[in-house]
C-alpha cells in the first residue's frame, strides 16, 4: 500500500532552490570577469589539451568585454550566495540533518559500490538510508567547496586587506587559479547531479519540491483476534 | 489438527480486503497529488517573482555605467571595506628577483604628442584657496626616496611583481601641506583628484589610501626612470588599489570634499577599486 513519507524539510528545499540560480549567476558573472584574463588551460609546455575557454564558448554566451558588468553582479550576488550557504550549513547542524549528510567511516568503500551499482555492474540494492555514501561524500564536498570559493574569492577580492589569507592560499595568482578550479568542480558536480536526478525519477525529484515521497509499504498483518474454537486436545 | 482454520470473522473476505487497500491507496495518491500540485505552483510563482525581480533590476537606469541598484551595492561594499581598512596593513613585498617587466595595457591620457617631460611641472591645487602650485621632478626627488617591490594587480585579473621608486604621497603632503585649509591643519580633505595634462584620464582617491605608506608619487620602474609608455615623468602607485587607479603622467592634483570624477568609475567600474 502507498504511504506519504516526509523527506526534505522546507528549509532545505528553500536553500537548495535559491542556491541553484544564485550559483549559476555567480558562475556567469565570474566568467565575464575571467574573460578579461583568460589564461588557464589544461596542458603542459607548448601542448594545450583544453583551453579555458574556446572562442566559441564566449561567442555563444556573448561574454566578451563585459568586465564591469561581471564585477558588479559578482560583488552583489556574493552576499546572497554566502548568506544562503551559511544558513544552509547552520540549519543542517541545528536540525540534526547533518547526521544524514556526513559520510561515515566506510564511506569510500560504500561509495565505490554505489558507483558500480549506478553503472549497472552491481545488482545488490543500495543501503536504505536517506543518502548513500556517494551522495554523502558529494553533498559534503560541495559545501567544503563553497567555503573554498568564499575564501579564495575573498583572497583575490581583497589581497591586501586580507593579505594573510591570500598568502596562506599561495599568493594572488594561485588563489585565482584555486577559485577557478573550484568553479570547474561545481560544473562537474552539476552534470553528475542532474544525471542522477533524472535517473532517480519523478518521485525523488518531487521530494525536493514538495518535501515528500510516495512509498510502497507492505500492508499490515491483519490485527483481529481469531475466534475459532480452541484446539481439541487429544489426550 | 489438520482442519483448516475457520475464516476470521472480524476480517472481511479477501476481495474486500484488496478493495479497502486500493481505496486507501487512492486517497493517499490524491493527497500526494494535491500537495505536489500546490508545491509546484508555489515554486513556479516564486521562480516567476525571482525572474521579475531580475528583469526589473537589469532594466533600471544606469548610474555611471551600471544599473543604479548595483552601483549602490558597490558603494555599500566600499563602505564595508573602508570600515575594515587599516593604514597599518601593508601589501606584501617581494625580493628583487621576483620583479618582472610591466605590461603596457593602455595609453589613455598619453596621446598628446606635444607633451614634453622636460618642461612638465606637477601642478597641485591647494584645498580651500584653490591656488595652483608647481613642482619640478627635482623638487619631488629632493624628498625622501622610497623603493618598494609590490604586486601590481590589473582589474582584468593579471598581476605582476614590480619594483617602484618614488616619494610617499604622505611625505609630499607633510612637506607641502596643500590638502588642508589655512587655520585647520588637522582636517585633511577627504578626497584626492589626479588628472593627466590633457585631462583625458583622471582618478579619484580617498585620503586614507592616499596617505598610506605604500602610496607613492612614482618616478622609477624596475630601476630606470619611467618611460613614456609607463607614464613619464610621474605616476601614482598604490598596492591598495587596482591598476585603474595607477594614473600615468600625473598633470594636476587637487583635493575635494566629495568623490571626484574617475575615468573607469564612469564606465561601470567600482569607484573604490580597493583591495
Amino acid at each position: 500500500m502507498k504511504k506519504i513519507v516526509e523527506k526534505h524539510p522546507l528549509a532545505i528545499r528553500w536553500f537548495h532552490w535559491v542556491n541553484f540560480p544564485v550559483l549559476a549567476l555567480m558562475i556567469w558573472s565570474g566568467l565575464l570577469i575571467y574573460w578579461s584574463n583568460d589564461v588557464y588551460r589544461l596542458g603542459w609546455g607548448d601542448t594545450t589539451l583544453l583551453k579555458f575557454f574556446p572562442q566559441a564558448v564566449y561567442d555563444a554566451f556573448s561574454m566578451d568585454h563585459k568586465l564591469a558588468k561581471g564585477l558588479s553582479w559578482h560583488f552583489a550576488l556574493m552576499w546572497l550566495f554566502a548568506v544562503n550557504g551559511l544558513l544552509y550549513v547552520g540549519y543542517t547542524l541545528v536540525s540534526g540533518e547533518w547526521r544524514e549528510l556526513l559520510p561515515g567511516r566506510h564511506a569510500l568503500t560504500e561509495a565505490f559500490q554505489v558507483v558500480l551499482h549506478d553503472l549497472g555492474l552491481r545488482k545488490a540494492p543500495l543501503p536504505a538510508r536517506k543518502f548513500n555514501a556517494a551522495q554523502q561524500l558529494a553533498y559534503t564536498a560541495v559545501v567544503l567547496m563553497g567555503a573554498g570559493s568564499l575564501l579564495t574569492g575573498l583572497a583575490i577580492y581583497k589581497p591586501t586587506q586580507f593579505g594573510w589569507l591570500t598568502t596562506a592560499l599561495g599568493g594572488y595568482e594561485w588563489a585565482r587559479i584555486e577559485h577557478f578550479a573550484l568553479t570547474v568542480g561545481y560544473v562537474l558536480f552539476f552534470l553528475v547531479h542532474i544525471a542522477q536526478v533524472v535517473k532517480a525519477g519523478w518521485n525523488n525529484f518531487r521530494a525536493m519540491v514538495a518535501g515528500f515521497e510516495l512509498v510502497d509499504v507492505p500492508p499490515p498483518a491483519p490485527a483481529a483476534v481469531r475466534t475459532e474454537e480452541p484446539p481439541t486436545i487429544i489426550g | 489438527m489438520d482442519q483448516p482454520l475457520a475464516p476470521l470473522e472480524s476480517n472481511p473476505p479477501d476481495g474486500a480486503a484488496e478493495a479497502t487497500v486500493a481505496a486507501a491507496d487512492a486517497a493517499v495518491v490524491r493527497e500526494a497529488n494535491r500537495r505536489s500540485r500546490r508545491a509546484f505552483v508555489l515554486t513556479g510563482l516564486t521562480a516567476l517573482a525571482g525572474l521579475g525581480g531580475w528583469r526589473w533590476l537589469v532594466s533600471q537606469p544606469d548610474e555611471a555605467g551600471i544599473p543604479w541598484t548595483l552601483r549602490r551595492i558597490l558603494d555599500a561594499n566600499g563602505r564595508v571595506a573602508a570600515a575594515y581598512f587599516r593604514e597599518t596593513r601593508l601589501a606584501p613585498v617581494f625580493p628583487p628577483s621576483r620583479a618582472r617587466a610591466l605590461r603596457v595595457n593602455a595609453h589613455y591620457g598619453l596621446r598628446d604628442k606635444a607633451f614634453d617631460p622636460a618642461t612638465w611641472r606637477l601642478r597641485v591645487q591647494a584645498y580651500g584657496t584653490g591656488q595652483m602650485h608647481e613642482f619640478t621632478l627635482a623638487d619631488l626627488q629632493a624628498l625622501p626616496r622610497v623603493e618598494m617591490i609590490t604586486e601590481f594587480k590589473c582589474i582584468e585579473g593579471w598581476s605582476t611583481i614590480v619594483q617602484w621608486a618614488g616619494v610617499r604621497f604622505s611625505d609630499f603632503l607633510t612637506r607641502y601641506p596643500l590638502a588642508v585649509r589655512a587655520g585647520v591643519p588637522e582636517k585633511l580633505a577627504p578626497y584626492v583628484s589626479l588628472m593627466t595634462p590633457d585631462k583625458a584620464y583622471y582618478v579619484g582617491l580617498d585620503m586614507h589610501s592616499a596617505l598610506h605608506p605604500q602610496t607613492l608619487l612614482c618616478y622609477e620602474l624596475n630601476g630606470v626612470p619611467l618611460t613614456a609608455d609607463h607614464g613619464a615623468p610621474l605616476r601614482l602607485v598604490t598596492p591598495l588599489k587596482y591598476g585603474i587607479k595607477h594614473i600615468k603622467r600625473i598633470g594636476t592634483i587637487a583635493f575635494a570634499d566629495t568623490r571626484p570624477a574617475d575615468f573607469w568609475a564612469e564606465r561601470g567600474y567600482d569607484w573604490d577599486a580597493g583591495h
